[in-house]
């Protein structure tokens, strides 16, 4: 078979609300930083939400304690960053690195942890059965906040950026928060490599055949359950990377932000298409790109945005920006 | 005994010891003010009731219908929010009462309805999705709204006066408690969760309720024996959701006061759930013991906590697993295992060995 085409009418509507965006905030170089605000706060959601729109896609698992992999992401990194506050504060890219690559690397290690054990003991024994599936999963949320209390702490963390990643860089008469700037790059290269995983490894042919038809997969000798479980690893690192780079831009870290951010990452992935990656990066982009144009044009109406969005996606598209096959 | 069969919709506890804790809870229902005498263990009383209702309606869904919900507070705050905004914008007079829950009712009603029939095509959890989102749509939408709604404060509002615990009703004090307007109120809530809970009773024992049973069991057999599933599915949303709404009502009526806290809060919604599911799910017998455990659990449970964290000090770790606040890990684990070893919940396993329904999978 040949390559599947791209639809390329969800992307068109990206760039069509961002240019649509310009006439309704009237002056260019505020459309610039809210756009760069947008798509920021878009490739972040999409870090959060890519893992879970990819386990459900594949297994058929919504896992509502996703986002306490979220929070544990990031409390796992403000452990680390406390310690290393002389690097944080330091004035070089390098000092600043070096602490900020190891507390990335032990919210990713202590999120795929925990979604190892989670996959292991709490979801195995319901695959199949979503209203078990809903409910257990629920419960483990709030055991796993509850342990986040007892572990660091009923408080908020602060969690200060580095260094060289604060204020921002004038391009013209826009200011473009450089923090934003990180995040847009790191998103775009988790889309990119997923992109490359997905499409042009084996492993990626594998995955894609599963959400596709798992039981033939099955049936010409793979092991589907190790795929699964791979997956649901690797989901919920991306959460706490997701979580790491949230909290950041929060600049505080609390037990309950991963609940907080559910709401949103389940509208991106109703509107993505259930399952679709593409369809979650589009979701998200549009969610932050409308949330980021509302919340200057309309403040009062800013919040409610993303339901708006979610309303008019599904009247045009009832299964999302990008349907994928078994629904 | 006919009478009882009659009242209770067919619906026997069928079993000795659920039979007695049930008696146990109602007599203590019954004359909490006289029994429990004091401001904390009324209220706490009064929660109870409000949620056994709550939990009740909510186990229509849950537990009768299989559709997970988690708009169910948003219908408990529109009933709270209904009394409130009529009580405190309009006058405390019982005309304005009347017109705030008949209003509450109707918003309920339509919205539940329009839920219903956008959503409940679809697969179980996308609907659990929609429903988080428009409930956290509605929870800022009440906190934004704040010259109408009170915004994050909530709003205060006064009573007619014969509500008011300033009024006596009676010169005689039977075992030495004063009926004032306090305890009419208790009464009103007490009245209004029994006959509601009775009337639940009767709906899932009524051919209405085997059809959502049977929609829970096998969606695709109903359909083909010819139940229209999404109707039915709709309609027992929208019962449901007029029921929480009356639970908001009774809810607000007790407290005289109604906000986003107390009514629309995410860990309201997670209280259900562990309610639900602890006391069991598809009984509505386990309404009234998970709120009654959970809600006794949540005033009095962390007392105990205290003790045991203190006792533990020194010991590492353990006093922080102990601490009063810790309350709800505990039961969100007695909540995990529950749904895996005891689907059915305390009264499921109180049942078990006479006609446990078998769920075929």
């Amino acid at each position: 078979m040949t390559r599947a085409r791209i639809d390329w009418i969800p992307l068109a509507l990206v760039v069509a609300v961002a240019a649509g965006g310009l006439p309704l905030v009237a002056s260019a170089p505020t459309w610039l930083t809210l756009t760069v605000a947008g798509l920021a706060m878009g490739m972040m959601i999409f870090v959060m939400a890519s893992g879970l729109t990819l386990v459900f896609g594949l297994m058929d698992v919504m896992n509502f304690a996703h986002g306490a992999f979220i929070s544990v992401g990031a409390y796992a990194a403000a452990s680390v960053l406390v310690a290393m506050t002389g690097s944080m504060q330091a004035a070089s890219v390098a000092a600043n690195l070096a602490a900020i690559v190891p507390a990335v690397l032990a919210a990713i290690a202590l999120a795929g942890l925990l979604g190892w054990f989670f996959e292991r003991v709490v979801i195995r024994p319901v695959y199949g059965d979503h209203l078990k599936q809903i409910l257990v999963t629920m419960g483990g949320l709030i055991v796993c906040e509850q342990l986040i209390h007892v572990i660091w702490g009923p408080d908020i963390i602060p969690l200060p950026r580095p260094a060289t990643f604060t204020g921002a860089i004038l391009l013209g008469d826009a200011a473009i928060e450089r923090y934003r700037l990180l995040a847009v790059a790191v998103g775009l290269a988790v889309f990119a490599a997923m992109w490359l995983l997905l499409n042009r490894t084996k492993f990626g042919l594998l995955i894609r055949a599963g959400v596709e038809n798992t039981e033939m997969v099955e049936s010409l000798g793979y092991r589907i359950r190790r795929l699964f479980v791979g997956v649901f690893v690797a989901g919920s690192a991306l959460a706490g990377l997701g979580g790491v780079m949230w909290a950041m831009y929060q600049e505080s870290v609390n037990a309950q932000m991963g609940m907080q951010v559910m709401v949103v990452i389940f509208i991106v992935i109703i509107i993505g298409g259930l399952g679709s990656v593409g369809g979650c990066f589009v979701g998200a982009l549009l969610v932050g790109l409308v949330a980021n144009y509302a919340g200057y044009v309309a403040p009062k109406l800013a919040l409610g945005s993303n339901i708006l969005l979610m309303v008019l996606v599904l009247l045009w598209r009832p299964r999302g920006l990008y349907p994928v096959g078994r629904a | 005994m006919t009478l009882f069969t009659t009242v209770l919709s067919g619906d026997m506890p069928r079993s000795r010891a659920l039979a007695a804790a049930l008696i146990l809870v109602l007599a203590a229902l019954a004359l909490a003010p006289f029994l429990f005498p004091g401001t904390r263990s009324l209220n706490v009383a009064a929660k109870v009731l409000v949620f056994i209702l709550l939990v009740a309606s909510y186990d229509l869904l849950l537990g009768y219908t299989g559709i997970v919900s988690f708009a169910h507070t948003m219908f408990f705050g529109i009933g709270g929010y209904g009394i409130g905004i009529a009580a405190s914008k309009l006058a405390p007079t019982w005309a304005s009462l009347v017109l705030g829950a008949v209003v509450a009712l109707a918003c309920s009603a339509v919205l539940a309805l329009a839920i219903g029939l956008l959503s409940l095509r679809v697969r179980a959890i996308f609907f659990a999705m929609i429903t988080l989102a428009v409930a956290s749509f509605f929870q800022i939408l009440a906190s934004q709204l704040s010259h109408f709604t009170g915004g994050e404060d909530g709003l205060d509002f006064k009573l007619p006066a014969v509500l008011l615990p300033g009024t006596k009703l009676m010169e005689a004090t039977p075992f030495g408690v004063e009926l004032n307007g306090r305890i009419l109120s208790y009464y009103i809530v007490f009245a209004g969760t029994l006959c509601l809970f009775l009337l639940l009773l009767r709906i899932v024992n009524a051919p209405f309720g085997r059809v959502l049973l049977s929609i829970r069991e096998n969606e695709f057999r109903s359909e083909a024996i010819g139940y229209r599933t999404v109707a039915y599915r709709t309609t027992a949303n929208c019962i449901a959701a007029l029921v929480a709404t009356a639970a908001g009502i009774l809810y607000a009526l007790w407290l005289r006061y109604t906000g986003p806290e107390t009514t629309l809060s995410f860990s309201i919604m997670i209280d259900i759930l562990l309610m639900v599911v602890i006391g069991g799910m598809g009984t509505m017998y386990g309404a009234v013991l998970g709120a009654t455990i959970f809600v006794v659990a949540q005033n009095y449970l962390q007392d105990l906590m205290k003790v045991a964290s203190a006792a533990t000090a020194g010991v590492p770790l353990l006093p922080n697993l102990l601490h009063p606040d810790r309350w709800l890990l505990w039961l969100g684990v007695l909540f995990v295992v529950c749904v895996y070893y005891f689907p059915y919940g305390i009264v499921g396993r109180l049942r078990l060995g006479r006609d446990t329904p078998r769920r075929q999978r």
